[in-house]
This record gives structure tokens, sequence and C-alpha cells, in this order.
């Protein structure tokens, strides 16, 4: 009968169907080796191996407890669940120490444990497929020669469909676009050697592009802006919404040392980003300056001549009177022109990004979290207020600030950012 | 006048809005535990209670406070005027040099010490890191906070109990 046909014919092709997903999402496990079977490295190749570390900021994922580098348990909270860091020491039982080199090519470039497993993209493999060769050889080296830690971090556990991990497969092949990337002939060699870094190992697009519905970064609004773990991490394109331009110059300041004088210090993640990135070689950091001030030459600040540092002291005083109060009390003694902060060179309020982005997220939580000391200057460093000033008064505070310090609308989300800021407190 | 609830005691003062609470409560309450130090919130000697949390009162406009309870150094004390227990721990280790950023050591250990009277070394370390000490006694002080963690009826653990 026509319809058993169809039946018979409907299910071959779904048994066709799942033998090409299976063929395609397995892959064999790699055979373990003794971890004293490597090696010995070039000493040379574990130093670069150590700069490229940093320069990727391995240790921001991988180390929950920086007694016990790299050992991993660092929980990342994700839209699907929570994914914790694996421990990538080479210990033999919990860590990488029975992965060949093989096996560690595979998972940087594919995504796969040594195991056969898909790894979850919140290991961006999306970028680390950009390595070069010789990049994962150097990493190899200086990851194999670190001192074997042994712990398990907790299993990851996603929430419902997403816990199953051959899923993972269908992700890569709608995302993961394996391979370095090829040089651009149109731009310069350090142009080109800063791109493969930031999109590679160093995976900038990771905080600053934002993410689709499946989590893969929208390549269509790369470097966009996009919110990580409550930060907003800012656009790094012509959307930049900085009020002065970014040069070569500055962002490598800002990069190495954690603070551009022409702008503002770094914030949130980006704070340990350019701690590690201290430590990076010279020309690494100026590649990567001289890639994203190409990305950010078409944005406004671009367009026009460093302005003087926006102070609309009287408008805002009288839009927020009792904001007024508190930041001549809580704030002046930095922040007001002339303190002796600013005498030292440390940047208006007005020129930093998170007063001029589209959200107040950022804004927000320097108030309630402060700020580390940058890596390089010595100096203040900012202390904390979320045990100082209530929910009120700091989105009272914020939209003060904001008035008086740009001259762009007024954010309608003030007290979402705070609501949501204190939730991440609590945790 | 604004009306400030410290120690235990409603005050009415007559300052500015935007005063800090260190200097109300050095020159208009003769509440001298909290030292100026920088007046940046960069060394602690300011340290008071606020609702039970830690904060450098140099940076704590009063008009910032509204309901909430202060409590100072003087506040620590028993109720019927003899030292509080931090006190009598940071006197019998001899913690004091020459005693500037004490009264805020002493403030903010015990806010840690109130939640939590078995910390470990490192929590230790790390909720008096904002405060500093330029005679260079930490090793005494941390001493002292193991003693007053003691007298409180806990300990300073060495190390973090594993979790199961």
């Amino acid at each position: 009968m026509g319809g058993t046909r169809l039946a018979t014919g409907i299910a071959l092709g779904c048994a066709a169907l799942l033998a090409l997903a299976f063929a395609f999402a397995w892959h064999p496990a790699i055979e373990p080796i003794a971890p004293s079977s490597v090696g010995p490295f070039d000493r040379a190749l574990v130093a670069d191996g150590e700069n490229l570390a940093r320069l990727g900021n391995c240790a921001g994922c991988h180390t929950e407890d920086p007694a016990r580098p790299l050992a991993g348990g660092r929980p990342l909270a994700t839209p699907f669940g929570t994914v914790f860091a694996t421990n990538i020491t080479p210990d033999a039982e919990t860590g990488i120490g029975a992965w060949p080199r093989s096996a560690f090519d595979r998972a940087m470039r594919r995504g796969i444990a040594r195991s056969g497993a898909h790894l979850y993209p919140a290991f961006p493999y999306d970028h680390f497929t950009h390595a070069s060769e010789g990049q994962l050889q150097a990493l190899y080296a200086w990851l194999m020669t670190r001192p074997p830690i042994p712990g398990r971090a907790p299993a990851t556990r996603l929430d419902g469909v997403f816990s199953f991990r051959p899923l993972v497969a269908a992700w890569k092949l709608l995302h993961l676009d394996e391979g370095p990337l090829p040089i651009d002939p149109a731009q310069s060699p350090e142009w080109n050697r800063g791109r493969a870094l930031a999109e590679g190992l160093a995976h900038c697009g990771g905080c600053h592009t934002p993410r689709n519905s499946l989590g893969a970064e929208d390549k269509a609004r790369a470097y966009d802006g996009a919110m990580v773990e409550g930060w907003y991490a800012p656009p790094l394109n012509a959307r930049s919404p900085a009020v002065r331009p970014w040069t070569v110059d500055r962002l490598h300041a800002y990069l190495r040392t954690g603070l551009s004088p022409a702008h503002a210090a770094a914030a949130g993640p980006m704070g340990g980003v350019t701690r590690a990135l201290s430590e990076v070689r010279e020309d690494d950091v100026h590649a990567i300056a001289v890639y994203f001030a190409a990305l950010m030459s078409q944005a406004p600040a671009a367009r026009h001549d460093d302005p003087e540092p926006m102070d609309r002291q009287a408008v805002a005083q009288q839009a927020h009177p009792e904001a007024a109060t508190l930041f001549a009390g809580a704030c002046a003694v930095c922040h007001e022109p002339g303190a002796p902060m600013m005498q030292q060179g440390r940047p208006p309020l007005a020129w930093g990004t998170p007063l001029q982005a589209d959200n107040a997220h950022d804004t927000v939580r320097i108030i309630m979290k402060g700020l580390a000391s940058p890596a390089g200057p010595t100096g203040p460093a900012m202390p904390a207020f979320a045990d100082v000033l209530d929910d009120r008064q700091l989105g009272e505070l914020t939209a003060y600030l904001r008035t008086r310090f740009t001259d762009k609308s007024p954010w309608p989300d003030i007290g979402d950012a705070v609501a949501q800021a204190r939730a991440g407190e609590a945790k | 006048m604004i009306a400030l609830f410290v120690n235990g005691q409603v005050h009415q003062v007559d300052v500015d809005p935007d005063t800090p609470l260190l200097y109300v409560l050095r020159n208009e309450l003769a509440l001298n535990g909290a030292k100026f130090g920088c007046g940046l919130g960069q060394c602690g000697a300011c340290t008071v209670l606020l609702d039970g949390k830690p904060v450098f009162s140099c940076l704590v406009p009063v008009a910032a406070l509204g309901n909430r309870k202060v409590r100072t150094l003087e506040g620590l004390a028993s109720p019927d005027g003899s030292p509080g227990v931090l006190s009598v721990a940071f006197e019998a280790e001899q913690a004091a040099q020459c005693g500037y950023c004490i009264a805020g050591m002493i403030v903010r250990a015990q806010a840690l010490l109130e939640r939590n009277n078995r910390p470990t070394e490192d929590e230790v370390r790390a909720h008096l890191a904002p405060n500093l000490c330029r005679c260079g006694t930490h090793m005494r002080i941390l001493r002292a906070v193991r003693r007053a963690a003691e007298m409180m009826g806990g300990g300073v653990r060495a190390v973090a109990e594993q979790k199961p």
C-alpha cells in the first residue's frame, strides 16, 4: 500500500539522517598518554606559551582559587545554565596531563575533549580555532610544564535539552569557522597581526559582541557591545560612544596599564584583562591596539578634536538636588574638577565610556563595587559604595552623573540596573 | 537640623547635609574613635559600622544616612562601659604601635566576627585588606582578631573546611 511505503520511506529517511548526525556528532577518544612522556620543552617555547596564556587570559576563567592556578571550578553563568571551567593543569586524572598534543589541538580548534565529548562554546574555541600552529605548540608546552594540581571542577549540567552534548555538533555546524584567518593584503602587517591575536587567542568578541539565541556571537553585529556577567562591554567599532577618539597610543596605554588618561580606568571583567595584558609582550599589545583603533576610526569621536570635559553642574543640580548633595559629600573629594586626584592626571568623569554608553549598568556597578587600582600607574583605588548608598540614592546619583557630565538623554533603565546589581551582589 | 542614630542614641545636629559623617562624629558629637586619615576612602582609619557594614565615614555624607544605624568604636563597649571584646583582645596582643589605624581595624573586624566568629585566616585577611597600618603591626592585629574570635566562642580556622 502507498501508506506503508510512505511510512517505510520516512523511517528509512529518519534512520539515514540519524546515522549522518551520529557520524557528524561522534568523535573517537584519543588514547591517553603518560604525562612524563611529553617534553622536555624548549624554554623559549614555554615563555612564548606563557605570553599567549596571559594574552588569552586563560586564568580569568580557569583559576577560581588563586592558590590553585588553572585548576578550574570557576562558574560562568550563561542563559542556558552554569558552566564550570575545567582543570587545565597537567594532572593526569583530573586535568589535561593525559592529553597528547593532538587532543589539545582538537579541543582548541574544534571544541572536542580528549574523551571525544563536545565542549560547550563557553570555552571560546570559535576564537581559539584561529590560533596558529606555532601558538598552539607554545601554549601546549606552557600548560604541560605547569604544576599538576588534582581537583575536579563541579560537573556542568545545563538546563533541559542543552544538557545533551551531541547537540553542540549542530551548533558548530552553524557557528564554528575552523582554522586561521586569511591575511588581508589591503591592511598593514601589524593590523593583520593584531586581528589574528584579537580574533584568536585574546577572544575580545567573546565579551564585546552580542550573542544570538543559541549563544553564538552575532557576526553581523561584531563588536557592537554586549552584556557579560552583569557588566556592559562597550562597542569597539563605529558605534563606540567614547567622546574622545581611541587612538593607537591611547588604546595601547589602556590595554597595557588599565588606565587611559584620555578616557577612564578599566572596570569590571576588563580590569582583570588589562592586568593580564600588562605582562604581555609590548608588540603584541600594540598590534591589538592598531586593530581596534582601525575598527573605531569611524566612530563619532574620531570626527572631531578632543572636546573639553562636559560639566553641566547647574543643570544637574536643578534636576537632581539630592544627588548633588550626595556627590558633594561622597564623590567630590576625588572627582570634582581641581580635586587632588584630578591634579594627578586621572581623567574627568565626562571622558569615560560608562557615562556615555546607552545603558546605566557599568556606572551603577562601578559606584557599588568600586574599582581596584589600575595595573600600571600607582594611585588611588575607587572605594565601593554599595553599603553607603541605598537603591534610591544610587539611582539618583547615577542620573545626576549622566546629566552633569554628558549631554545625552537620561537613562530610562537605572532602577533595573540597580536591582540587577544588588541581585548579583547577594549571590 | 539632621537626626542621626549613633550608638543607640538619636542626635540632632546642625550641619550641611553634604558634610561627611566623620566630621560630625568628631566635631559635633565628640566621638573621636574614628580618625581622619586620608579623607579619600583609601586608608580605613575612619571606619564605622552602618547597619552593621563597615564603611569609610569620610565618604558618607550625612544626607545619605536616613534612619540607618551608625556604630563607632565607642559603641562597641559593653553596656557597663568596659571595653568590648575586640578592644580587650587588641590590648592583650599589644596590637597598637602608633594606634592611629586601630579604631578602624577594630570596627572592621567587629563587622566580620559579628557575622561569622569562625572565619578562615584567608577570610580575616581579605576582610581587613581595605584598612592600612603604616607601622606594620599587621601580625599582631591578626593575632588580636584570632584571640577575639576565640573570646566570642569561635576561632579562626587555618583553611576552609572542604565541602562534601
